[in-house]
């Protein structure tokens, strides 16, 4: 534990170092280096195809279902090293939840979604206060408290994706990856899970990948620039605060980028 | 109309609608079809059954209750009820629970190796294989078995569990296929958000996959149930085809069943006889659909349990 009197430094969550991803003989990522702040949300944007979604599922090793894919590098999350040998990527999918983009409650009842998690976690709670919990921090509660045991497919699109995120928070993570997870809402939906992010940030790291450059201007902190050269390789062309990316861009390309030139 | 004249489109619309309703009623006549033969198949099964209770002294009690006798108004089909009963349990039984974790294992584990994809090939090549050939495997495997297991047995080896399994068999390749499609059809998103949420591959496959799947499963199933339940080759192979005047009572008990019952009513001279046949395929008929009624209740439950 850190005293008062230490002075404050920023704790990172995430860091990644030069990883560098392939599908097969392809590389599709090379050399990332980045570290991604507790308690704030930052945004991985880019181009289609630049492996935005590939990054961010290295980092709960979503991509290890997939039988081609290997990544170099190192990530670490907080002083532990994901890709340590003998590190288990059930055991980190736990701490580290993940939201898609497409809302994919279970077909089983609200409740049940909810726990599902805790249950296949062992835990030993009182499961109706943690289906609760979550299902206010995800701001889903008040809609739904009549209807827990209804099937989570009944829902809204919207409904659904905070469902996902009620389901994901429920296994405690500290950090939670978004998948462009509002690709599938309509603009009043989106603006509800915007404004929930803004609420999360406060107990939980936030990384969002997302193809829309106005989403990550309101709701990040920092935002991730990664464009595929000429050989369709990813790299990680600007990472930094997202009001100074947006307004006073380093790199050409994230300039050309934003303005719409290019992308 | 002088514009359409302009366009590079001939859109023939009137032709179109004359094809789609065309292949509309192609389809509809092929339906009609198969239903025509099936009417005519009941009728004259029933009109036959019929024969068989107007006779003198028949009675619907001793049909059902009764053991076979060589006079067809006192003829009864209890062994061969119950022994339907027996063998078709053990069908079931076998070949769900096997086909189902096959269907698992080739869907959720086999990794596209050669030789996964050999043992794929070979499930669907199984399951053109004559009904037949699984009777002589069944009489050289599980016959073989019992009777190594216990030679002074009173059922030489042809037994309800030797019966069970050869069907089981018989409609493994079935059940695996259609579990494995049903298995498939479960959208990766849900077991990516069961990954995502720290679960193993055995609790996604466990607890989200195979729930969501079981509709399906039990569809195959009752398909390839009804089928086997109606088979009689195979267990006249494996030599079940003689006189049984009891009905089962353990696993290892010699049997008969419906299909072999009236197999041997039919093949008797006498008129009253095949009449009799005629009931007892009434009697198969309404097992099989009883049987697939309670499928279906069950499926249409598991469906509304999940789809809310």
């Amino acid at each position: 534990m850190t005293t008062a009197a230490e002075p404050v430094a920023v704790r990172h969550a995430l860091r990644f170092e030069g990883v560098t991803a392939y599908y097969g003989a392809n590389k599709v990522i090379t050399n990332v280096d980045m570290a991604v702040p507790e308690h704030e949300v930052t945004a991985i944007i880019g181009p289609s195809g630049a492996g935005k979604s590939t990054l961010l599922r290295c980092v709960n090793r979503m991509n290890d279902l997939i039988p081609a894919f290997r990544m170099d590098g190192k990530i670490w999350f907080g002083d532990y090293d994901l890709y340590a040998p003998g590190s288990d990527p059930t055991q980190i999918r736990y701490q580290i939840g993940m939201v898609f983009q497409r809302p994919n409650p279970f077909s089983k009842s609200i409740y049940d979604n909810v726990a599902f998690g805790p249950r296949i976690n062992g835990f030993n709670g009182r499961l109706d206060d943690i289906v609760e919990e979550s299902l206010r921090a995800a701001a889903l509660w008040e809609e739904v408290k009549d209807r827990l045991k209804e099937s989570g497919l009944t829902l809204s699109g919207g409904q659904q994706q905070r469902l996902c995120i009620a389901r994901a928070l429920a296994v405690q993570p500290s950090v939670i990856l978004m998948d462009e997870p509002c690709s599938a809402l309509d603009p009043i939906a989106t603006l509800a899970i915007e404004e929930l992010m803004q609420e999360l940030k406060k107990r939980y790291t936030i990384v969002i990948v997302t193809h829309n450059m106005q989403q990550a201007g309101r709701v990040s902190d920092k935002t991730a620039l990664l464009m595929p050269d000429e050989h369709r390789v990813a790299h990680l062309v600007e990472f930094d605060e997202t009001s100074r990316m947006f307004t006073n861009p380093t790199d050409e390309r994230t300039e050309a980028y934003i303005t719409g030139r290019i992308g | 109309m002088a514009a359409s004249n302009l366009t590079p489109y001939r859109r023939k619309l009137a032709k179109r609608r004359r094809s789609a309703t065309l292949f509309q009623s192609l389809c509809v006549g092929a339906v009609l079809v198969s239903l025509l033969m099936l009417a005519a198949l009941l009728y004259s099964v029933l009109s036959d059954a019929i024969g068989w209770l107007n006779l003198d002294g028949s009675s619907i009690r001793t049909l059902l209750t009764d053991i076979p006798s060589s006079k067809a108004i006192a003829s009864g089909l209890w062994p061969a009820i119950i022994g339907t009963v027996w063998v078709m349990s053990i069908c079931i039984i076998v070949s769900f629970t096997v086909g189902v974790a096959a269907a698992i294992y080739l869907e959720e584990y086999a990794g596209g190796r050669r030789i996964d994809e050999l043992i794929q090939i070979n499930i669907q090549n199984l399951a053109a294989v004559p009904s037949i050939v699984y009777g002589i495997l069944g009489l050289a495997i599980f016959v073989a078995f019992f009777v190594w297991i216990d030679p002074e047995s009173a059922a030489k080896g042809k037994n309800v569990t030797a019966a069970g399994l050869t069907l089981a068999l018989l409609i493994m390749p079935v059940v695996i296929v259609s579990s494995q499609e049903a298995i498939r059809a479960v959208p990766p998103s849900v077991r990516e958000g069961g990954y995502a949420l720290g679960a193993t591959r055995w609790q996604v496959v466990w607890r989200l996959v195979l729930p969501q799947a079981m509709p399906g499963v039990l569809t195959g199933i009752i398909l390839a149930v009804s089928r086997a339940m109606g088979e009689a080759a195979p267990l006249v192979i494996m030599g079940a085809l003689s006189f049984v005047p009891f009905a089962p009572t353990s696993p290892l008990d010699r049997f008969t069943v419906l299909p072999i019952q009236i197999y041997v009513w039919i093949s008797k001279p006498q008129e009253e006889f095949h009449m009799l046949a005629a009931a007892g395929i009434i009697v198969l008929l309404i097992l099989l659909l009883g049987m697939n009624g309670a499928a279906i209740i069950l499926r249409n439950y598991l469906q509304g349990k999940h789809r809310g």
